[in-house]
């Protein structure tokens, strides 16, 4: 019993079927759960008033949106070494849906910065590094759209996404060089252990960013499957066409 | 190698093969700023390193589409992948014939335009040094941006989409570079930091440009 056993379509499919169900059901408790406790379980923020809210929204859509392109990543390598094409079609599958978060991340930062800074937009490291990234989310879709042959297709983008890591990196020291930011520092620091956010904001905001990664999971093994479907119909159809 | 490099040169400068077009496009975007924000020489002058470094960073990118799809069209890149010469020292050869086509004129340029958009006179030195340092980057970089696309039909534009990301930290360094120039502050962080990001795509980026190409040729 190994994980590469799920490189196996059918082994995929099988299982992805008996998983998605209580995925399906964790993730919608879950966002559920915590947006209606961020939006009416939690007080209002003494200094920016019932705006704080989005963080619900924010904070989790960011998180994913990186997330994302980190499993992007993953799934790249994993078909660059090994050649499973389960592997390929999640990175597919899973970049739209990364992109998406990307969009809810910058949206609900300029509704946010509209009352708070003043602005929509500003040119800060953060959000600047997000524009980037959605970029790069942009071509990596591009690129699989614009190649005909699947196969190749994978191998391209697999490249473009190891490549376009390291440079999303440097680009994000990069623009924390050219300008100070305005946004501020990270809600939830990993690394250290501590928290910036009080307690009455953070339990809500947990629930909802584990919602949220629930819900990427859910939606990548939702869509990986369609991938894995569309291409047996493809090889299907070629079979009829070359039999007729 | 040099044979290599001796036919690329070759092409570009007799065939009509884009030397001189991305001068041209660098000269033609640099007299239409004035245009389009007004001629009062203190903000042309602000403005002028950031405005420089676009316009050599559009003409590079502008020559990418040239670069490779030529040679797969007429089979060159078959032979080239099947020859005894690395294909990664092959598109190192490209990239460089690249640069001494676009970008080491576009270097030479810049100071000239530079006196047209009024660059503080301190600027031009770290200008033309900054443009010397990361256009080289530039090239190698739309290397691999061209060996991603080169055998899709009409993947100028979706080039342009991929290679443009790349370029923001090249870009961000260079523009810093000038414009710390320009205004009398100590530009050598960025210059170094510049100079790390071109060393390191020359040494690591013919792999990448190689890798795809082989996969688009197989």
């Amino acid at each position: 019993m190994s994980l590469w056993e799920y490189a196996n379509p059918v082994k995929f499919l099988g299982l992805s079927a008996r998983v998605q169900p209580y995925l399906w059901a964790a993730a919608a408790i879950c966002v559920s759960v915590g947006l209606t406790w961020g939006f009416f379980g939690t007080p209002e923020d003494f200094r920016q008033g019932s705006t704080v809210k989005i963080i619900y929204l924010h904070v989790p859509a960011a998180l994913m949106a990186i997330n994302a392109w980190f499993m992007m990543l993953v799934a790249s390598l994993i078909w660059l070494i090994r050649r499973h094409h389960v592997s390929a079609l999640a990175a597919k599958a899973a970049a739209p849906v990364g992109m998406t978060m990307t969009v809810i991340a910058l949206v609900t930062g300029a509704i946010w910065g509209q009352p708070m800074w003043g602005t929509w937009w500003a040119w800060d490291p953060r959000l600047t590094s997000f524009l980037i990234l959605f970029l790069f989310y942009l071509g990596y879709i591009a690129l699989w759209e614009a190649v005909d042959d699947p196969d190749t297709a994978a191998d391209l983008t697999s490249v473009l996404c190891l490549v376009g890591s390291v440079f999303a990196v440097l680009s994000r020291y990069a623009v924390r060089f050219w300008n100070q930011g305005l946004h501020q520092g990270t809600s939830v620091p990993v690394a250290t252990g501590g928290r910036t956010v009080a307690d009455v904001f953070f339990y809500p905001l947990l629930v909802s960013m584990i919602g949220f990664g629930l819900l990427f999971l859910a939606l990548v093994l939702y869509r990986t499957g369609t991938e894995i479907r569309l291409r047996r119909t493809r090889a299907l159809l070629a079979r009829q066409g070359r039999d007729a | 190698m040099i044979a290599l490099l001796r036919r690329d040169l070759m092409l570009a400068f007799r065939a009509g093969g884009g030397f001189g077009l991305g001068l041209a496009f660098f000269l033609i975007v640099t007299i239409l700023v004035p245009f389009s924000v007004g001629p009062q020489s203190d903000l042309l002058g602000t403005i002028a390193p950031g405005v420089l470094w676009l316009g050599a960073l559009l003409a590079c990118l502008l020559s990418l589409d040239r670069l490779l799809a030529l040679d797969f069209e007429d089979g060159t890149l078959d032979l080239l992948a099947t020859a005894p010469l690395p294909l990664e020292a092959a598109l190192s050869v490209k990239a460089l014939s690249h640069w001494l086509t676009t970008g080491l004129p576009l270097v030479l340029a810049a100071p000239v335009l530079g006196v047209m958009l009024n660059l503080a006179p301190s600027g031009f030195v770290w200008l033309v040094s900054s443009l010397a340092v990361g256009t080289p980057a530039l090239s190698v970089i739309g290397t691999f941006g061209a060996a991603l696309t080169v055998g899709i039909k009409r993947g100028g534009l979706l080039m342009s989409l991929l290679v443009l990301p790349l370029y923001v930290p090249t870009l961000i360094f260079g523009a810093e570079v000038a414009r710390r120039g320009a205004q009398g502050l100590d530009p050598v962080t960025s210059l170094l930091l510049l100079g790390g990001i071109t060393c390191a795509t020359i040494a690591l980026m013919p792999f990448a440009s190689a890798a795809v190409l082989r996969m688009t040729l197989r």
